[in-house]
């Protein structure tokens, strides 16, 4: 049973992002912002984190970089989701240390199908 | 499973009514009842509880046969007396007298409202192509209000339809 | 495998509706150089946006892009913050709420204020007529190629691979999902173990697929990779190499060849978008509004201590209710005084369990004052006028369906307050007062109401213009002598409102008459006192629940009826030199200065009662509607709080009475509706006088 970890500060987005992962067998476990995923990721593993880019408190870009400080996140595959995905966010994103990313709106089928690629 | 046994048990024709669920039958049960000498049925699975009478509160200017409200836990049921809506035969409240209680459902609401009649019988099994529906029998109910009749041993049967039954109360 | 993301939606709305609240009132509060506020309205659009998308609420998505895009300019310190920017920012939130409301609703809307609004977004964000970008997810996948294709994939990573979280493991499993694969590994590069590093890739693949994928969905399994890897992917029936992306460089930032297919793609995603937009019809149809329910079922939040408090008293019920039950067990007459004492405890747990219950749908009446900022600001737009707002008691607690009603009624008197009470500035400094006029919105408890008093510090009501009106307008007889406050209660009086109301925002139910018949439908009373160029104060007084009602239980004959507490003036035993008869049926009894018209319930229901003669009965005067009569009743019972329950649930609506309830000896009680029955009085011809028909009469000899 993998593990994902989902941050998103948008209670409607973390409920179907979780939903969906459930519904195929996954684990999860939800945070509301980077600070909180932060957290939650310290006291468990995990074999995904899936997290949204704008977030009050701490953003995704700032939690990977601080999740790729976690020796257990080293190589955990983190992915963001975002609604740009101009050359600008993916460099931002590969740079802070992310496996890849997820555009919003995303559909449940594709969201599973896509993560097969890192879980 | 004991076919004989349960081939003994099924009633000849001349028995009278069968009662409870025990038969797989093919159609549908009924709970019957009386007002005066007229024998009537109705689904039973409307039917939600059987009451005696008692008097109930009475409503402000309505018409003779809505009797009142009475609180059913914590609900509040209009009687109708089909007796008097119905012009059947006479109304009277004695000890024998029974309030039938049926929930009737349509597409947006549930309601429940209790009837007066004068005694409760059996509960029958009728298959639903047996229920004769009418359109020629004029008799003191109009036929919106029946399903059609049925017999059963030597009576007959009208077979009301429920759910013509809520607008009973309407005044208009 | 479809998943039915459905159910949330109901949750996208609802918290789209708070987004659109903190939206607009940091909108209010915005200062310029404010980053944090304006990042978190731009992040209550980024989540609105996303959210609609996923279901396919496109025209929310694509409209709210707008205004996000707007909102990262200024984020950014693209763009600066002017007043105008904020005024239109304001009114796509009323757009976007709109579009939200309409689709849980399940109506259509109206299309051009939102294209408008649209278009002048577009045109500041200098954007011209674009299509906006709705979704890039959307490239053009699979051109499905018909028949099997014998692919040959060389994947060659970088050695730092799987530092992104990437495993070519799940790569090449999500590859199978595409068809048969044939894996080879390249183990020709692996160093010497001492010189090994453990977190390092030195294998390189070559593979082999049967599919009748595309080269695109192939190189979309290895989307996030490119980047750090070489790619050749050829098949045996094309031998010269296709788009063939050799990214040799790591570098960040892309190689020309990675935007090349960019640009591909960007176009692609343009030809999938103009279709959309041009099958946009103009009034746009929900279906995927929310299904239609038999009853509508709203939703609460209940904080967990409201919960917690309710879980201890049924806890406490429960021990009672063990106790009692041993009592019974074996009960015989020395045990008497215990089962009163837990007959007590018993009326004790039902009447905290009651309040607790009764708190849980208690909502604090903030959620009704937010919109009251806005409601300002726009107002003070409207009229030139400056206007202060100041909100008190905000924590107060009222009924959730009080709360819902009392919106409109509160936003009239407020309207209200601005247009008449606060003054022009040039008057407002003739008088030496503040330039800003100031509207103060107080709520609290009172027993068990809640008073939520309005307050201007304008001009206050001239008793002497009002009463002059009132006679223009027919409302009064000339020469009617009227004490101040009765003065100023003749503004509620329907006719009375000047005509000409400046066009209000919700555009619903003009004129104080509705207000007060609205606060009345809700069981509660809108008085007004004033003072001349001080100012005003209207204080509206509702029950706490529209579920429970304190009642007067009076007995007509063998029924008992309960009279709505709130509506009982007085009750009396008339005396005969009082009572006077006028035209045929109508009495009328002399109450102070008032002539009373009488109502004898008896006849009104058919009822035989003990008294059906006026002279020397039992009188209980109710107020409804401004209107004072007098119930005759046979005797007055005990005053309890009752609950109220339907009757058309089961029936039907019957005139005069407002509901039922069940006494403590479990029969049923009518409830009485003041209002309704003076209506059926009247139009059982019993005469009954309304100071628009009738002149009130002068002494009239017994």
């Amino acid at each position: 049973m993998a593990k994902v970890l989902v941050v998103d500060d948008s209670n409607s987005i973390r409920d179907m992002v979780s939903f969906t992962l459930k519904s195929a067998g996954y684990d999860t476990v939800e945070a509301k912002d980077g600070v909180e995923g932060l957290t939650k990721a310290k006291s468990s593993d995990f074999d995904l984190v899936i997290s949204d880019v704008n977030m009050p408190n701490m953003d995704g870009i700032n939690l990977c970089q601080e999740l790729r400080k976690l020796p257990t996140f080293k190589f955990t595959p983190i992915l963001m989701l975002t609604t740009e995905s101009s050359g600008d966010m993916k460099s931002k994103g590969k740079a802070a240390g992310a496996t890849g990313w997820l555009v919003k709106p995303f559909n449940p089928d594709k969201l599973l199908a896509t993560i097969k690629r890192v879980v | 499973m004991d076919i004989q046994a349960l081939v003994n048990e099924i009633p000849d024709s001349d028995q009278s009514v069968v009662e409870g669920i025990d038969f797989i039958s093919n159609g549908k049960q009924f709970l019957m009842f009386n007002l005066g000498s007229e024998s009537y049925a109705v689904d039973i699975l409307c039917v939600e509880e059987i009451r005696s009478w008692e008097a109930p509160t009475k409503i402000p200017n309505a018409p003779e046969y809505v009797k009142g409200v009475i609180n059913i836990r914590g609900l509040i049921v209009p009687i109708i007396d089909f007796r008097l809506k119905f012009d059947i035969c006479r109304a009277d409240y004695v000890d024998s007298t029974v309030v039938m209680v049926l929930t009737i459902d349509s597409d947006t609401i549930t309601k429940t409202m209790g009837f007066v009649v004068d005694a409760v019988s059996d509960v029958i099994d009728v298959d639903e192509n047996e229920i004769k529906a009418d359109s020629g029998f004029v008799g003191s109910i109009p036929p919106e209000n029946i399903q059609g009749l049925v017999n059963v041993n030597d009576d007959v049967v009208t077979v009301l339809n429920v759910k013509a039954l809520q607008y009973v109360d309407n005044t208009h | 495998m479809s998943v039915d993301l459905s159910q949330f939606i109901p949750t996208f709305l609802e918290e789209s509706f708070e987004g659109l609240e903190l939206m607009e009132s940091s909108l209010l509060d915005l200062q310029q150089g404010d980053v944090e506020t304006i990042n978190s309205i731009f992040r209550a659009a980024h989540s609105i946006k996303g959210g609609a998308g996923t279901f396919g609420f496109n025209h929310v998505t694509e409209f709210t892009h707008l205004v996000e895009t707007l909102l990262d300019e200024m984020r950014d310190g693209r763009r600066t913050i002017q007043p105008t920017d904020v005024e239109l920012l304001l009114q796509a939130v009323d757009c976007m709420r709109l579009l939200i409301e309409a689709i849980r609703d399940g109506v259509d809307y109206d299309e051009s204020k939102i294209s408008e609004t649209a278009s002048q977004l577009e045109t500041l964000l200098q954007f011209g007529a674009t299509s906006p970008v709705v979704s890039s997810e959307e490239h053009q996948s699979s051109s499905q190629t018909q028949d099997l294709t014998l692919w040959h994939i060389e994947f060659k990573p970088e050695h730092h691979l799987v530092q992104t979280g990437n495993d070519p493991l799940f790569l090449f499993n999500a590859l199978r999902a595409l068809g048969e694969l044939e894996v080879h590994a390249d183990c020709s590069h692996l160093p010497a173990i001492t010189v090994m590093d453990a977190e390092e890739l030195y294998l390189s693949w070559a593979l082999t697929l049967k599919s009748n994928a595309s080269e695109q969905d192939i190189r979309e399994v290895f989307e996030w990779v490119e980047d750090e890897c070489e790619l050749i992917i050829t098949t045996d029936l094309t031998q010269e190499a296709a788009p063939t992306v050799e990214t040799s460089n790591f570098e960040v930032g892309l190689s020309v060849q990675a935007a090349a297919s960019e640009c591909e793609q960007a176009k692609s995603t343009d030809k999938i978008n103009e279709p959309n937009v041009s099958t946009n019809p103009p009034i746009v149809s929900t279906e995927k509004g929310l299904p239609k329910n038999k009853t509508e079922v709203g939703s609460i939040r209940v904080g967990v201590d409201k919960v917690d408090s309710l879980i201890n008293l049924v806890g406490e019920l429960v021990i009672t209710q063990s106790m009692l039950s041993e009592l019974g067990n074996d009960f015989d007459i020395s045990k008497i005084e215990r089962l009163t004492s837990g007959l007590e405890q018993l009326l004790q747990n039902t009447k905290e369990l009651q309040e607790s219950v009764m708190r849980i749908r208690m909502l604090p009446i903030s959620f009704a004052f937010n919109r009251f900022p806005r409601v300002v600001h726009d107002l003070s737009k409207k009229t030139g006028k400056e206007i202060e707002l100041v909100l008190k008691g905000e924590n107060t607690e009222l009924d959730k369906t009080v709360m819902e009603q009392i919106g409109d009624p509160l936003v009239h008197l407020v309207r209200n307050a601005v247009d008449h009470g606060i003054e022009p500035l040039e008057i407002r400094r003739e008088k030496g007062k503040p330039d800003k006029g100031t509207i103060t919105l107080d709520a609290s408890h009172e027993g068990g109401n809640i008073v939520i008093e309005i307050s201007d510090d304008g001009g206050g009501i001239k008793r002497d213009d009002v009463l002059a009106k009132a006679i223009e307008k027919g409302i009064v007889e000339e020469n009617t002598v009227l004490t101040d406050n009765q003065v100023f209660d003749l503004i509620f009086e329907p006719g009375f409102s000047t005509a000409k109301e400046i066009s209000d925002i919700s555009g619903r139910g003009v004129g104080m008459d509705v207000v007060k018949k609205n606060i009345q439908a809700l069981g509660g009373r809108v008085q007004v006192e004033s003072t001349v160029d001080i100012g005003s104060t209207f204080r509206v007084n509702l029950p706490l629940t529209l579920a429970i009602l304190d009642g007067q239980l009076i007995r007509v004959g063998d029924e008992t009826y309960i009279i709505p507490l709130i509506t009982i003036v007085e009750s009396l035993q008339t005396k005969p030199e009082l009572i006077n008869r006028v035209s045929g049926d109508m009495v009328l009894y002399r109450l102070r200065e008032d002539n009373v018209p009488v109502i004898p319930i008896f006849q009104l229901f058919n009822l035989k009662a003990e008294h059906e003669s006026i002279e020397n009965s039992l009188l209980v005067v109710v107020e409804a509607d401004g209107q004072k009569v007098g119930l005759m009743v046979d005797d007055l019972l005990a005053q309890q709080q009752v609950v109220i329950k339907s009757l058309k649930d089961n029936y039907q609506h019957v005139d005069g009475i407002s509901g039922a309830t069940i006494l403590g000896d479990g029969s049923v009680a009518m409830i009485l509706d003041i209002p309704g029955l003076i209506q059926l009085a009247i139009s059982n011809k019993m005469h009954v006088s309304h100071r628009n028909q009738q002149q009130l009469p002068e002494e009239v000899e017994a």
